[in-house]
């Protein structure tokens, strides 16, 4: 047994633990003597710990019985509850089978096998003879490569192998197969005279239908005939409330974007673009559940609390001949959560 | 003589024998098991944590397999057909119908899914576990710091490969986790946009995103994991393991039990142990319900929804950053020659500084220590917690800087369920977020230096045996047990350093680098609690029980 407690520690660096000389230390008094257990005096015990383990290794033939019971009593097809107590079977079973073997093992070891602590001595991990070997034989090879006389050769090479991964890069340009035009972030499909239909059916709104106090959740009419309907959809989401026209305050030149207190508003997330789903009828903010920015529609959406930096961007509307609401425009800018291109 | 000759003066006389002398003159071997087949590892429940990882990465390569028979990655839109009434008939991506089959119409395959997401679960915790363990130990001291840096990159790999696992059925949740993703993705300067296009192949969301995620989630990052396994493995055997401090213990061997039988008959049976509670768990907690939330779209999104835990730091961190900071946007319109370019902090910052800053320190922290400390000598003896007080401190101050963004990733469930409003949750959290380590920091180094205050009691009087027995002059006293000599060892049996003065390097000069060091050293080690030495112990029991005088070598051993 290699006790070598009392020896420097490895290493001739500084020992960081002044003030303790060796001399002051206890005595380290070895391992400590093994207790025998139970099993190891008593053949009975041991003939128990022996009967158990076979029930634990038994267990798990159950187990795995009561999987086959699941997998084949079950009528597929059947309702959420039937799937639910199918798989309540397949997982005890499961269960049981691993822990049947997984526990009797341990239970073996633990008992039966026997548990005297050895120690065994740690080699060095290098001795000083192989890194002096290892040094050199690096120092030989670059030796006789002649890199560090020939800079033309060593300045050559390492400009080809600086060049030769960018193709390996530049191949993945296409991951985006299209002009990469940041631009198109800036128009959804809302346009002049693009009617305001409800998500996701598409049925046109009349004005006449949003009450003070609703709201609906809003697209553009014709996006679920779209090609590209989820991001166009990712974009386009509007939505639309309807308050008393005293406690809107417009800015200037946006006094007309609404029509009777009917106001609509991008419904993705200035912060990260969660759709800002929730509103409060009675406060009349709005809140987004992700991250809990809160804009109040009564000061054109601006953000109250909440990580979000900048306002919902506004649609502007209004009604068309046979009184159903129409965007007036695209909105004035892009909607959703911030970029570097965008200004 | 040559090996060849050798073995064939050899004759095998059991069966045993006869097997691995066919393989050993073939393949050879016999060395190997002969090195590690009796090789000792010592034995602590704090161990496990590394090995829960290791066989959880097996549970997921199983049940990921099997889903990947089923699965169909492809964000094609597709008509539900299958048998969850709910939903027939509404439009969906292929994979989040084939995500519905494998849990409707394939016997079993929701087992799976559980299995392979608790699995996924346990995964990270136990790696996160695990590193707490090595850090807490000083287990990542010479020469271990490379596999402390492996072990980074595996909690790094695990979360993204738990990530872009969450994302692959495309329901409402991932989608918009992913939404999410993009968002933050964008607020990176110059780049951002583009690496979003690329990501999505055009606009989010786009029809790629499902399938690049999947040859990521099945292929690229479970190799790397399995590639950085077998390093992090390769190097616990290059290096043996670590054992706890205590009688016979010491920098130069090992103690504990050999690998066969004992060893590998636990860590064996441990992996069924792990299989047999993962699968428990998904037999009876339902995680993930993807048919609840429906297929992705961009428009609803329900409150109180919840990342997978191991993402909720990130989450919790854009939560408490506010857009606004003191009448200050967040938002920059920064003006450049060619135009104005938007730099969002609010979404930036967050999102990059915290978890930037966990994972240098960690990755950082063997080095930063062996420098102020000096201690270049290797360590395979552990500390235990309280025996490196400071070290302990920066670990909680950590650990609680990571729970409270970790927290604030559920701060709207925090505020529903103790009825107090959701601004005065994030307001307190964004407090803590500041205060909370520092407190962490001062509390836990303050328990460590009083635990190692009561081993010293221990070591010099004993243990209290809760026996009050009256002396003839009428005092009563508590009767103390003595500890044995082992026992002593482990509370004595302990190095406290002091701090380590600036020192003059060759030039004879002590640079402001190493005036640095020299501060920081004494902020490490000053305050300290030295072990129990045989003289002390000598007096204390020379003076007989007097608990007076052991108070008063208490407080001089305590330096500060
Ligand atoms: C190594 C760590 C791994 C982690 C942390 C992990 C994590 C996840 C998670 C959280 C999910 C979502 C599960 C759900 O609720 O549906 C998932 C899905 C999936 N994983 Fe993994 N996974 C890992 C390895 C693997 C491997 C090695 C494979 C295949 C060889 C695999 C194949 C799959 C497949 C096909 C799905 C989609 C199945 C579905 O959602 O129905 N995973 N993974
Ligand atoms: S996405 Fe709306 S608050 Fe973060």
């Amino acid at each position: 047994m290699g006790d070598h407690s009392h020896d420097s520690p490895t290493g001739s660096d500084v020992v960081a633990a002044a003030g303790q000389s060796e001399t002051e230390r206890f005595q380290d008094p070895g391992i400590p003597p093994h207790r025998p257990r139970l099993a190891d005096t008593d053949p009975r015990a041991a003939k128990r710990a022996e009967r158990q383990v076979a029930i634990l290794f038994a267990v798990s033939v159950i187990g795995t019985l009561l999987f086959f019971v699941g997998y084949f009593a079950f009528d597929p097809n059947a309702s959420i509850g039937t799937l639910r107590l199918q798989n309540l079977f397949l997982g005890l079973g499961t269960a049981f089978a691993m822990l049947g073997i997984g526990v009797g093992i341990v239970h073996w070891a633990k008992t039966l096998m026997p548990d005297h602590e050895v120690s065994e001595e740690r080699h060095a991990i290098r001795t000083e003879d192989d890194r002096v070997a290892a040094e050199k034989i690096v120092e030989d090879i670059l030796e006789e490569t002649g890199i560090k006389r020939r800079p033309l050769i060593r300045n050559t090479i390492i400009g080809a192998l600086a060049l030769a991964p960018l193709p390996a890069i530049v191949m993945f340009r296409d991951l985006d197969n299209s002009s990469l035009s940041v631009d198109r972030l800036r128009h959804t499909m809302w346009k002049e005279g693009v009617r305001l239909t409800r998500d996701p059916s598409g049925t046109p709104i009349k004005a006449s239908d949003v009450t003070i106090g609703s709201a609906f959740h809003v697209i553009p009419e014709g996006l679920n005939e779209s090609p590209n309907k989820l991001e166009e959809k990712a974009k386009a989401v509007v939505l639309l409330m309807r308050l008393d026209p005293a406690a809107l305050h417009p800015s200037p030149g946006r006094e007309d974007w609404g029509y009777n207190g009917i106001v609509a508003y991008s419904k993705i997330c200035t912060h990260v673009g969660c759709p800002v789903a929730l509103y409060e009828q009675q406060t009349h903010h709005l809140l987004c559940p992700c991250h809990q920015s809160t804009f109040d529609l009564t000061q054109e959406c601006k953000v109250i609390f909440g990580p979000a930096n900048r306002p919902l961007p506004q649609l502007p509307i209004k009604v068309d001949s046979e009184g159903y609401l129409v965007a007036q425009s695209d909105f004035h800018e892009p909607v959703g959560p911030s970029y570097w291109e965008r200004g | 003589m040559s090996a060849s000759t050798a073995s064939t003066n050899y004759t095998p006389k059991t069966k045993v024998g006869r097997i691995t002398n066919f393989v050993d003159e073939r393949v050879g071997g016999s060395g190997i098991l002969r090195e590690f087949g009796r090789k000792v590892f010592p034995d602590h429940w704090s161990f496990m944590f590394g090995e829960v990882a290791l066989y959880s990465f097996v549970i997921l390569l199983l049940s990921g397999t099997f889903l990947t028979f089923f699965f169909d990655p492809s964000m094609t839109e597709t008509v539900y057909k299958g048998s969850f009434v709910p939903l027939k008939g509404v439009e969906m991506s292929a994979a989040y119908n084939s995500s519905l089959n494998i849990s409707f119409d394939i016997r079993g395959g929701l087992f799976m899914r559980q299995v392979h997401h608790w699995a996924a679960l346990l995964f990270v915790a136990s790696i996160a576990v695990h590193m707490l363990r090595v850090f807490f130990t000083g287990a990542f001291r010479k020469p271990r710091e490379m596999n402390w840096v492996v072990g980074g990159f595996l909690l790094i790999l695990a979360m993204a490969e738990g990530f872009t696992g969450y994302s692959l059925p495309d329901d409402l949740l991932s989608g918009n986790g992913l939404r999410i993703i993009d968002g933050v993705i964008k607020s990176i300067p110059i780049v951002g946009t583009y690496i979003s296009f690329f990501l999505f192949g055009g606009e989010f969301p786009g029809t790629h995103i499902i399938s690049r995620l999947y040859t990521l989630h099945i292929l690229l990052i479970p190799a790397i994991i399995l590639l950085m396994i077998a390093v992090h493995l390769f190097m616990v055997v290059v290096h043996k393991h670590t054992q706890y401090p205590g009688p016979g213990r010491n920098d130069h061997n090992v103690v504990g039990y050999p690998l066969g039988p004992v060893y590998a008959a636990k860590a064996g049976g441990f992996f069924f142990i792990v299989f047999g509670v993962v699968a428990l768990m998904a037999a009876a907690f339902t995680i993930n319900p993807i048919w609840n939330y429906g297929p992705y779209d961009p428009s609803p999104v329900s409150a109180g929804t919840q990342p997978d835990w191991y993402i909720g730091f990130v989450d919790g961190a854009l939560r408490l950053m506010p857009g606004w900071l003191f009448g200050i946007p967040m938002e920059w319109h920064v003006p450049l020659p060619w135009g104005t370019n938007t730099l969002t902090l609010n979404v930036l910052l967050p999102a990059l500084v915290p978890a930037g800053i966990i994972f240098a320190v960690l990755f950082t922290y063997p080095w930063i220590e062996r420098w102020i400390t000096k201690d270049n000598r290797e360590h395979h003896v552990l500390d235990r917690p309280r025996n490196a007080p400071t070290r302990t401190a920066i670990g909680v101050a950590g650990f609680i800087l990571y729970c409270v963004m970790w927290a604030a990733a559920s701060s709207d469930l925090i505020a529903t369920h103790f009825h107090v409003s959701l601004n005065d949750v994030t307001y307190w959290l964004r407090a803590l977020f500041f205060i909370g380590p520092i407190i962490g920091f001062i509390v836990s180094k303050r328990i460590s230096l009083a635990l190692q205050r009561k081993d010293r009691e221990i070591a010099l009087h004993g243990r209290e045996t809760g026996r009050i027995v009256r002396l003839p002059h009428g005092e009563f006293i508590e009767v103390h047990a003595p500890v044995d000599e082992y026992k002593r060892y482990k509370l004595v049996g302990f190095e406290s350093p002091l701090p380590l003065p600036a020192t003059p390097n060759a030039q004879g000069v002590v640079d402001r680098r190493e005036k640095r060091r020299a501060k920081l050293s004494r902020w490490f080690f000053e305050d300290r609690v030295a072990p129990v030495t045989p003289r002390e112990l000598e007096a204390a029991h020379g003076h007989g029980h007097h608990e007076e005088i052991a108070a008063e070598e208490d407080k001089k051993a305590v330096i500060r």
